[in-house]
């Protein structure tokens, strides 16, 4: 056993120094690979992280929404069909909400307001979210203008403030009273934005669900179980984000990795032959290229995800922060915990470290088995 | 004396792995530390009926991604395929694929 470390350590000694004979064309091949392994994992981190945290909160999602459509678009939905589905057995309880969009000209930035029956939201006064207080430079005890929809305007008063921590779920949100929500939009008493039901049994959800389409054609029933499917589906490696980016790079690392099994530079092959007119083994020179291949791509691997890690949950993910912005004015700015597991970090070796090494071996061994007298001239 | 190329080799291993394992430890950590913060989140989506994560707030169909509706993929104009950045980076709702079964 100790004869076999001693070899192997005798080889990967002779492969560093064969390596640091080329050590601009290394570095510079490490650097690539560190880069590409930076890319994937930053997404995969930064993907997993929202996926995990999305369906801890939306866990708490009302277990049906109810919205009415018309020509195919949402519509305001009267509060009389509260008591229809209210009547529904298997309905616990069921809540008319108010909400809706509304764009400040002041910042250019559109806010979600909702009502809520909170002692913070008596009418006059407001709850903003952090990235409402940012954009607006405004904090407790001022007050924020909103056009109503007959030009009227009217002054509400901050009264609290949401922490950044919860910027992920509230960064535009503004909580407004019923009657001042009803005083900007100009929406009927009768009407709700939509309905949030929740059930006893959840197990009865789709039963229900169908009951509700019955009795009330015009409307759409969300299930909380697909809106947990879709926050699944963008972060997932189908997805969207991770689509767009992963596809680059693993189309970046494939050109790089056939780069390396198309062929051996003149260089390397005369090597190869003088190693092999010297006595080593055909074996020995695969063994060689094998602890080649796995220093560059164990300690591009290991680099790659300790700067991907620092770059998503240090930076908050800041060189992708420009994709995610688009061209939102209020964007949230929120630091995720990362839910990171041993399975992303194998995922990783397995798609960067095991290709690599194999595709540095097979035209070594090419080489290998040629004659040196024929590779050396 | 100098160290062999390969101990030099195997130390710089073991230090990246270290780190990494430092960086594992520091998320178990930083899990524990955000329990209020998020149980606070979990809170605010509870109490107000939350359905979607405040990601994108360009567009109301990214902004509210579970509740978009059919009709908005094309927006308002015939060329106008995707206005906004993050509408090519998300996928379709869910809710609206699905095709309820007839009830008896």
């Amino acid at each position: 056993m100790r004869k076999w470390i001693e070899r192997h350590r005798n080889i990967l000694d002779f492969t560093l120094s064969s390596l640091l004979r080329r050590k601009r064309k290394n570095a510079a091949l490490v650097s690539v690979y560190t880069l590409i392994v930076f890319l994937l994992a930053s997404v995969l981190f930064f993907a997993s992280a929202l996926r995990e945290e999305a369906s801890i909160l939306l866990k708490e999602a009302p277990e049906m929404i109810v919205q009415k459509l018309v020509a195919g678009r949402q519509e305001p939905i009267p509060v009389a069909y509260m008591e229809r589905i209210r009547a529904i057995r298997g309905v616990s309880s069921i809540k008319a909400r108010l909400w809706g969009y509304y764009y400040d000209p002041v910042v250019g930035a559109n806010y979600t307001l909702m009502v809520a029956d909170d002692l913070d939201v008596a009418p006059g006064s407001i709850s903003v979210g952090e990235g409402v207080s940012r954009v607006r430079l405004a904090s407790p005890g001022e007050t924020l203008e909103f056009r109503t929809y007959q030009g009227a305007t009217i002054e509400l008063e901050i009264k609290k403030t949401f922490s950044s921590e919860s910027g992920l779920v509230s960064s535009d949100l503004v909580l407004i009273s019923e009657d001042d929500f009803r005083k900007i939009f100009g929406t009927s008493e009768q009407y709700a934005t939509d309905l949030a039901v929740r059930v006893r049994n959840p197990k009865e959800l789709p039963t229900i669900a169908l009951k509700v389409a019955e009795i009330l054609p015009d409307t759409r029933q969300i299930l909380r179980e697909e809106i947990l499917r879709t926050y699944d589906a963008i972060f997932n490696w189908r997805g969207g984000i991770l689509l767009a980016i992963l596809f680059g790079a693993v189309l970046a690392f494939i050109i790089f990795a056939w780069d390396k099994a198309s062929g051996l530079s003149v260089e390397e092959k005369r090597e190869i032959g003088i190693l092999k007119a010297i006595g080593w083994e055909t074996s020995d020179i695969i063994r060689m290229k094998f602890w080649e291949g796995l220093v560059v791509s164990l300690s591009s691997l290991l680099m790659g995800l300790v700067l991907a890690y620092v770059h998503v949950f240090f930076t908050s993910f800041m060189l992708f922060e420009p994709v995610l912005k688009g061209w939102a004015v209020l964007y949230p700015a929120f630091k995720i915990t990362p839910f990171i597991d041993g399975a992303q970090v194998a995922s990783l070796f397995f798609l960067t470290v095991v290709p690599y090494t194999v595709a540095t071996i097979i035209p070594c061994w090419r080489a290998a088995i040629v004659d040196p007298d024929s590779v050396m001239r | 004396m100098l160290m062999r190329k390969s101990s030099l080799f195997f130390l710089c291993l073991f230090i990246l792995t270290l780190v990494l394992g430092g960086l594992f430890t520091h998320a178990a950590h930083r899990q524990k530390t955000d329990e209020a913060p998020l149980q606070e989140k979990v809170n605010l989506v509870h109490r107000l009926g939350l359905t979607d994560l405040c990601l994108f707030t360009e567009a109301s169909y990214t902004r509210h991604l579970s509740l978009a509706d059919f009709h908005t993929a094309f927006q308002n104009s015939p060329m106008a395929l995707e206005h906004f950045p993050s509408g090519s980076l998300v996928t379709h709702p869910q809710a609206a694929k699905k095709i309820y079964e007839k009830v008896d």
